[in-house]
């Protein structure tokens, strides 16, 4: 798999024996009640880590023993979970995650032209993350939104139709943000 | 009188982009199809719906109420049933789920519960994909006051019956929109599809009988139980009954999804309400239904957009949403793109799927950057046998041939060019983009490194 979407997978071999790193209060309320929800408390993996990685950013393996730990699971189990998803990472992100729709209505609209503009814009190339830790540029499959092709997500909100500098000072308004 | 509505579906919908509350959303007769239906018990709702002939608007146009009748009967068979709602809207060029979320949350609540009230099931999950976090906000939100107004929870308006229902967001991965896999997915697994039979209707969610059925099919019942059989049938214009949301994508005035009778030409989705196609571009050809679906060509538009008439045309109707092929737009290019993301979306299981759309995309991608050979042709069509129904665990690879298959037929001096004037004709030789930036992403890490 190529650089550009391994933001789900660990490079090398994930090590068990890290300490676990135990649920914030917050998540283990939070991942209980989801898995209220559901008969059998394993069906809850994919929130408990949409969880963590709300309050994280990512999921580190210490947190994804400590998900297994609750939800009675062994901790491969969890990442044979975890890896199948685009949108769980299993590395850190930066604080915002900009995607952009590389699918066939915004291949038609011109989405090539955003994606390279972008990446160079912030020098950086998709799968990374800025140097200063606030922008992680990923591709995504088809947005639901291509009657507004070329669309964006910046964080959580939609983008689009967007030309090149309306989403470069969209991004600089979100990083300045931050700064 | 409200039976002269002709877009039950999308009339409340704001244009201004905030969501009808449950005040504005009962002004006419918001939960009172629930109310109905629950009055006409199980057995002559799933009647109902069934002589209404609602065909599942996920795709596959299989009748509703035929699916949940395959359900062994709850007096025979007690024990856990689930009804689910498929909103894992993820086919390319497809965005008409989200318009009815984002727009009418109640009205899938009340659609999903009169379903669950059909299937007899106790408890009903929406399975709503990644990314739709306004559909997320508003969902729960919807379910949170439908709860309080006695319209979900335990002896929903006196009936005795009750339900519990609960928002799961996905995360990611095209394949939970296949039901087997979605199943899959929502039990906390990998989203693999199952082998059928055993068919969910049987051995579903947690091994009980479970239906899955998509947002805008359900968002149907609440008007077809409100309003009877006749007035949904006197909607359509041809064979099919009810309305359906068409959406245009691609170089036209106005793109955007509408409310329509099923079976509207395709020619006046295109021209009159998506204004035709942008100046200085002309159309070769189109995607009826997503990004799964054969391409069909000018000399189709006048054919009606329902699921017997496009299917007699060698594609399918699928979600209603077209992408359009321009002049300008490279067909080569544009299949490129639609096989990367197939592979990309594979789940792995099955082998035709998962090295078959590689090895596709690698003769494709090989044909814009000026490599393809004569014999390129014949190998593809080839290669879509290979990936058909029959040869592999799910319909996405099967899926992924259509586009391809129709766009060899019907653009077959394109591919032919490409090859003879070993370029694309379109200047595309990077092809769809990302082969060119794994490569760039490359360059970049050898010279920080």
């Amino acid at each position: 798999m190529s650089d550009l979407i391994a933001t789900n997978a660990m490079p090398g071999t994930s090590n068990w024996r890290e300490a676990i790193d135990p649920l914030t209060d917050a998540e283990r309320l939070e991942i209980e009640h989801l898995a209220s929800h559901y008969p059998r408390a394993q069906a809850a993996t994919i929130e408990a880590l949409k969880v963590v990685q709300e309050y994280q950013g990512w999921v580190s393996d210490g947190k994804l023993k400590a998900i297994a730990d609750t939800l009675g699971m062994s901790p491969d189990e969890v990442d044979s979970v975890a890896t199948f998803y685009n949108r769980i990472y299993r590395r850190p992100v930066g604080k915002t995650v900009v995607t952009i729709c590389d699918s066939v209505s915004c291949w038609i609209m011109g989405y090539r032209e955003l994606q390279e503009k972008l990446c160079a814009h912030l020098d950086t190339p998709l799968g990374k993350t800025t140097p200063d830790g606030e922008i992680t540029l990923l591709p995504t499959p088809c947005l639901g939104a291509c009657d507004r092709a070329p669309v964006a997500m910046v964080g959580e909100k939609l983008v689009g139709p967007l030309n090149v500098d309306e989403l470069k000072a969209l991004v600089d308004q979100v990083r300045g943000q931050k700064l | 009188m409200s039976s002269s509505i002709k877009t039950p579906l999308s009339n409340r919908i704001k244009a201004d982009g905030s969501v009808t509350t449950l005040e504005e959303y009962q002004v006419e007769y918001g939960y009172q199809g629930l109310k109905k239906a629950l009055d006409m018990g199980s057995n002559d709702l799933l009647n109902l719906v069934k002589d209404a002939n609602l065909k599942g608007r996920g795709g596959a146009g299989f009748s509703a109420g035929l699916k949940w009748s395959f359900m062994p009967p709850a007096e025979t068979n007690p024990g856990p049933r689930y009804l689910i709602c498929n909103a894992d809207e993820m086919e390319p060029g497809t965005f008409k789920d989200r318009w009815l979320m984002e727009g009418d949350p109640h009205q899938l609540v009340e659609g999903l519960a009169i379903a669950a009230y059909a299937a007899q099931a106790q408890t009903a999950y929406i399975f709503l994909r990644a990314d739709y976090d306004l559909c997320a906000e508003r969902l729960e939100a919807a379910i949170t006051e439908a709860c309080q107004a006695g319209f979900l929870g335990k002896d929903i308006m006196g009936s005795g019956y009750n339900l519990d229902m609960y928002l799961h967001t996905s995360a990611g991965r095209y394949i939970c929109g296949e039901e087997t896999a979605l199943i899959n997915s929502l039990e906390g697994r990998r989203a693999i599809p199952r082998a059928k039979p055993p068919f969910p209707q049987v051995s579903g969610l947690f091994g009980k009988p479970t239906a899955v059925n998509n947002v805008e099919t359900l968002c149907n019942l609440p008007h077809i139980v409100h309003h009877g059989v006749e007035w949904f049938a006197d909607l359509g214009i041809g064979e099919d009954n009810g309305t359906k949301l068409y959406g245009v994508s691609g170089r036209v005035k106005n793109p955007a999804c509408w409310e329509l009778p099923i079976g509207t030409t395709v020619r006046e989705i295109i021209e009159v309400h998506a204004g035709g196609m942008q100046d200085g571009v002309k159309l070769r050809g189109f995607l009826p239904g997503g990004g799964s679906t054969d391409f069909l060509t000018t000399e189709h538009l006048d054919l009606a957009m329902d699921f017997g008439t496009i299917a007699k045309a060698g594609s399918r109707m699928g979600t209603g949403t077209m992408i359009l092929l321009d002049d300008k737009t490279c067909p080569v290019g544009m299949v490129l793109n639609l096989i990367e993301f197939f592979a990309q979306e594979s789940c792995g299981w099955c082998t035709p799927c998962r090295n078959g759309l590689p090895f596709i995309r690698q003769v494709l991608q090989d044909m814009e950057n000026g490599l393809g050979k004569t014999e390129d042709l014949d190998r593809l069509l080839e290669l879509c046998g290979y990936i058909g129904i029959g040869n592999t665990h799910c319909a996405l690879a099967p899926g992924a041939a259509e586009p391809l298959q129709s766009a060899l037929k019907y653009f077959r001096e394109d591919f032919e060019s490409h090859v003879k004037n070993q370029c694309c004709p379109f200047g595309n030789e990077k092809g769809s983009g990302k082969a060119d930036h794994s490569h760039a992403a490359h360059t970049h890490s050898h010279e920080t490194a």
